[in-house]
Order: structure tokens, then sequence, then C-alpha cells
């Protein structure tokens, strides 16, 4: 079936042309407002955006491929990114995505039998100082113990699917040094 | 001991306020007095003279002179100029430019209403991150909140110069902090660098003249006006390296964060005075990252040698490599860069080669793919080292090594090999005996980074 925005992020769409010089510009901001309401990226949605723009089908899959937050098939409910990177693996990176493992009963890549969870692997997400930490949808955790991370699925799993909005600022700044 | 931590405090002056990203709070700790003033009472040239004065290393990690960038515009008539503020902060182990965007995004919207005032531009680009959703979301509230003051809009200040603010957001590629793979990034495109020249100045977003600059340069701005740049060049502690600036610790510190302190502080003041020494201080420091992973390593038992009076380091000989101040030219000197201030502190249970696998895997990850001999060769590093880890290397692994990253180097369109390359020969160089045991020893490492940090997740002390 043909995609389609609802009538409300479809005026924001039409507020995006306007934002830029060239309407190709529009072309990310695009592709973020299509995979809130769809969930990922699919071809009924590159076909949406392409005739949007003016652009052709494969431009635009060439650009959805090139970003690792474009997804490209269904996830989860909620998405878990749990960064590797060096500064957190010295503060327990690999024992977040252990303990992740094995509540979630799945490896990175996959998605909980329920629908609720995909586990992905991250590079640096910029939390390094107040690491170790995960991304889940649009929210940073940072400090995690296991214990924390806990109490953290708890809620999510038990509260509606994805909200879009992002709640929580840095910790570990100046204020706190 | 010098007590940079006694330094003043400019970009995060406000960082400690409640609700310190409000425009009410921030107005009424001075917020846009700066733009008012810059905008009603000084010319744009006056204002470039005070960002060259103010000697302002670019903070994205390069280091380059701000005021200098600002003077390669030279639009042609009719050509529109923009600037675009690099908020894709993706450097491994880099984590400052966030706190102004959560903490403090009144300063960065002040910051591009002065510059885009200096610099002849309308319209400011802020490339932010995808992952960074909430640096977007408070980014995005404080321009809206700007533009119905009427600072951000067709007259701000009531001067005949409309500045209008976009914010833009990645969608998850660290190439894209490369200024040339932004621009194409911004106009929905792939993340691929583009062949220089030309240079932004003189074509860049839309093929018109652009600055790009870091988004901490940009919020540094307010504060080096205010002061006067000859003022605020003083702040720094190394000639040629102004201000303040802010600097990241992260690893086995016992405070991580990000602390502000004049240009050309320490590694070890950071990490001591700052990072509040090792998180166990029964453990002894190893190796630090000074500035994001693609600056070489540094080794506090590694002491400078320029018995030479006319060598730039002749002033630190026989010092330890934590013990050069972080200034830009000076770490060139010592054979690393400064990059984004932001350090990664490693005790002694880290093995070098396992971080360096680590290290290597997030490169073969992000390379672009668009030049040979960095796709390839990232590729080749990586499974070059995780042979090496998994104890199945021969010497003549450990040679390719050296001769996948040599020729890579200078080879390719932007500086990501260039970045990769250097750090892992800095491993190298740095920690010979680690790479040649784990060759040796031929078993699989089976080392872990968590030793010294596991009872913290495990939640006997983690922090809340």
């Amino acid at each position: 079936m043909a995609f389609a925005l609802t009538p409300e992020r479809e005026k924001q769409a039409a507020a995006l042309l306007d934002k830029y010089p060239e309407r190709r510009a529009a072309l990310l901001p695009l592709l973020w407002l299509c995979q809130r309401q769809n969930g990922y990226i699919s071809d009924e949605v590159i076909a949406f955006v392409a005739e949007k723009l003016g652009l052709e089908t494969a431009e635009v899959k060439g650009v959805v491929t090139f970003y690792t937050m474009f997804f490209q098939e269904p996830v989860g409910e909620h998405v878990i990114w749990v960064c590797r990177t060096l500064a957190c693996d010295l503060r327990g990176g690999k024992a977040v995505q252990e303990h992740l493992q094995r509540r979630l009963g799945v490896v990175p890549g996959q998605t909980t039998r329920d629908g609720k969870f995909t586990l992905l692997k991250a590079e640096c997400l910029a939390s390094c100082g107040s690491a170790p930490m995960v991304q889940i949808d649009d929210d940073y955790h940072e400090n995690l113990t296991a214990e924390k991370l806990d109490r953290i699925l708890d809620e999510i799993a038990a509260g509606p699917p994805w909200v879009e909005g992002a709640t929580g600022a840095a910790s570990n700044t100046e204020e706190e040094g | 001991m010098s007590h940079a931590s006694a330094s003043p405090k400019i970009l995060t002056a406000r960082y400690h306020l409640e609700d310190s990203h409000t425009l009410a709070v921030a107005e009424k700790a001075g917020a846009y007095e700066i733009a008012r003033r810059a905008l009603t009472t000084m010319s744009p040239e006056q204002i470039r003279e005070e960002v060259k004065k103010g000697n302002v290393r670019g903070r994205g990690g390069a280091g380059f002179p701000a005021g200098v960038k600002w003077g390669f515009l030279n639009p042609k008539p009719g050509q529109e100029v923009y600037l675009v503020v690099n908020g894709d902060e993706s450097e491994p182990g880099t984590f400052k430019d966030r706190t102004l965007m959560e903490r403090d995004p009144h300063r960065l919207v002040e910051g591009i209403i002065i510059s885009c005032f200096a610099i002849g531009a309308h319209k400011a680009f802020v490339y932010i991150r995808g992952e960074l959703r909430f640096g977007q979301l408070r980014v995005e509230a404080a321009i809206e909140e700007a533009r119905a003051k009427g600072y951000v809009g067709p007259k701000p200040f009531g001067v005949d110069h409309p500045v209008d603010i976009v914010v833009h957001s990645g969608a998850g590629a660290y190439i894209c902090g490369e200024e040339t793979a932004l621009l194409n990034s911004l106009e929905g495109r792939r993340g691929e660098p583009r062949i220089k020249p030309p240079f932004p100045a003189v074509e860049g977003a839309f093929r018109m003249p652009t600055i790009v600059n870091n988004l901490e340069t940009i919020a540094t701005v307010p504060g080096l006006i205010e002061r006067g740049g000859e003022a605020f060049a003083a702040l720094g502690r190394v000639p040629g390296d102004g201000g303040t600036r802010l600097y990241g610790v992260s690893g086995h510190v016992a405070r991580p964060g990000v602390y502000e302190a004049p240009a050309g502080i320490t590694l070890r003041e950071l990490i001591e005075e700052f990072g509040g020494g090792l998180l166990d201080p029964s453990k002894k420091l190893k190796a630090v990252i000074p500035g994001g992973s693609s600056t070489p390593v540094l080794r506090p038992d590694r002491f400078v040698n320029a018995p030479d009076p006319n060598h730039p380091l002749h002033a630190y000989h026989e010092k330890s490599e934590l013990d050069v101040p972080m200034a830009v030219d000076l770490y060139r000197a010592l054979g690393t860069m400064l990059g984004t201030c932001c350090a990664t502190v490693m005790d002694e249970t880290v093995n070098m080669v396992e971080a360096t696998r680590n290290l290597m895997h997030f490169y073969q990850h992000e390379s672009c793919g668009q030049c040979t001999p960095c796709r390839e060769g990232t590729g080749w590093i990586l499974d070059l080292l995780n042979l090496i880890t998994a104890g199945r290397a021969t010497e003549r692994e450990l040679d390719l090594l050296v001769e996948v990253p040599n020729n890579m180097m200078g080879n390719t369109i932007c500086a990501f090999a260039d970045g990769t390359a250097m750090p892992l020969l800095g491993m190298i160089r740095q920690f010979p005996d680690e790479f040649r045991e784990a060759v040796r020893r031929g078993e699989p490492l089976g080392v872990r980074h968590d030793e010294t940090t596991r009872s913290l997740f495990e939640g006997q002390g983690g922090r809340a």
C-alpha cells in the first residue's frame, strides 16, 4: 500500500521545504518524519519521499543506506543502542551489552519475540563522561548500573510504545565538577 | 599545583542555573546583551578583527584559527553567504558540544547571530548528529524563543541584518563531522566528503560561500566580544591558543565530565584537578588519548626529548608528555594532536592491543567507502587486529599493521584515513612490546576493559 503522512505530519513536511534554498535538502528531515510515523523506511516510504522531492527512488535509497539511524527493516517498539566504543567500554559497555543480552534473550541485530525491543550496537554516542550508557529511542540513559538499567527497561516495557521527544540532559558536566 | 579550576567560567557560566536552557533564565544572566551591543555599536569588520585577535583555535579538532577562516570569505556580487555550525560531535571520547546544546543553547544562538552579522550571512544551519535528539530539541526551542523576541528574524535588535537559523539533523554517520561531508548531508546527499579545493569559503553549502565552524567555536564568540579579542586571548596560557575552552575527561578517572578551563592546561591538570585522579588510585596511569580517538596516544612515563633551545618543546625538555600544555602547535610538535580536548584515560588494566582493536572497529564501521585506500585499509586493519587478538598472527601481520596505514595516509579525499592511521601507528609506536607480546604468545588475548569499573555496573557503588 502506498505510504502517506498523517495530515499533521504533512503540514510539517510542507514547512520543511521552506527551510532550505533547495528542495533536495529536505530529504533527511523528511525521511526522519516518515520513520517517526512508520517505524522504518520501507520501499513505499522511499517512493513517497522520491515523489515529493522530485528524486529517483535510487537516489533516496542511496541516502537511506548511508545512515545507520534509518532502519531499512521493521524494528521493535523500542530500539536500544548500546555504546561499545572505547570510552564506554572502559566503564563497562561490554557488561551493559551482556546484561541486555541476558535479560532480553537476543543478540545485537535481533528483536525480542514480543516485538518490544530491538538491540543494536552503537559507535560512540558522545556520552563518554557519563559512561556506560545506552540510547533507547530518543533518550540517553547514562551512568548505568545493572539495577538502574533494569528499572529503566521495566518502566519502558510497561509503558506505551515509542513516544516522540527526548527527555534528559547530559549528566556529569561542570555544575557537578 | 596551578589551580586550573579557578579560571573564569565563560562558556559554562550559566550551566548551574535552574532551567538555564530557557530564554528567561539565560537573558536574566546576560544572554543577548553582547549580541545587542555588537550589532548596534560594532561593524562586521570590527567583530571579525576581535575574533582574529582572540586567537580562537577551532574547537572541532583541527585547531584552525577561527578568525583566519572567516577571512577566506570573498563572496562575488549576488552570492549568498551561509554559516554552518558543526554539531555533529562524533569523535570517540568527545562529549563537550552536547553540553552547550543542552545546558545553554541561547549562548549558541547568540553566537550565531553575532557571527552571521560579522561574516555577512543571513542564514545559519546548525547540523546536529541524529542521536542527540534532546540537544536538537533544546536548540530548536531556543531559536523559537529568540525568534519570538525578534532576536532572530528580519531585524535583530533593530538592525537591518536578517538572520534565520535552521537545525538540521544528521542520521548516524561519523564522517558527517568532516565539513564537506556535512555539507553534502545538509544538501540531502550521502555524507561523502568533497574534493578540496574548492574550500567551503569559496563553494560550500548550496554552492555558495560558506563558513563551517564547530559548535563550541561559535558559542565562544559572545564571551570573546564581551571581553575584547586581546583580553580573551590572554586567558589562554599559551601564545597562539586564546581563551577558555571546554575539556572532557572520561575513562578511568574519579570524576568524568565536561569542564571549562583556559586553553593550554596540561593533561595532568585535566586528569587530577578536574577528573579527580584515577578512579582506582591503587592502579597506575598507563595511557591517555588526549583529544578524541584520532589523536595519537600519550604516556605518562614518556618524556620530552628536546635539548635544542630552538625546539618548540624545549621548555618541556625531560618532562612527561602529560606536562606539555594542551595547545595546538605544542601538541603537533609532540607527535600527537590537540583534537577536541576530550581525553580518554586508561589505567594499567587496559590492554593496548585490545584498545586499538576497539577503536579500529570504529573506523572500519565509519569509513564512508568513497576512497579505496580507506575503505579497504580500515577493513584490513581490523582483520589484522582480530587475528592478533585471537592469537593467530605472525610477525608478518604485525608488519602489515604498519604497512597498511602508511599506504592510506595522504591517498584519500579527506582526513579520515589519516585520522585512522595516525592513532594506530601511535599505539604501535608507544606500546610496541604489547603488540609483539600478543603475537608471540599466540593465544587469544581474552581481556576486557572494565576490570576497574565492573563493580560499579554490578551495583557496588555506582553513580546515581
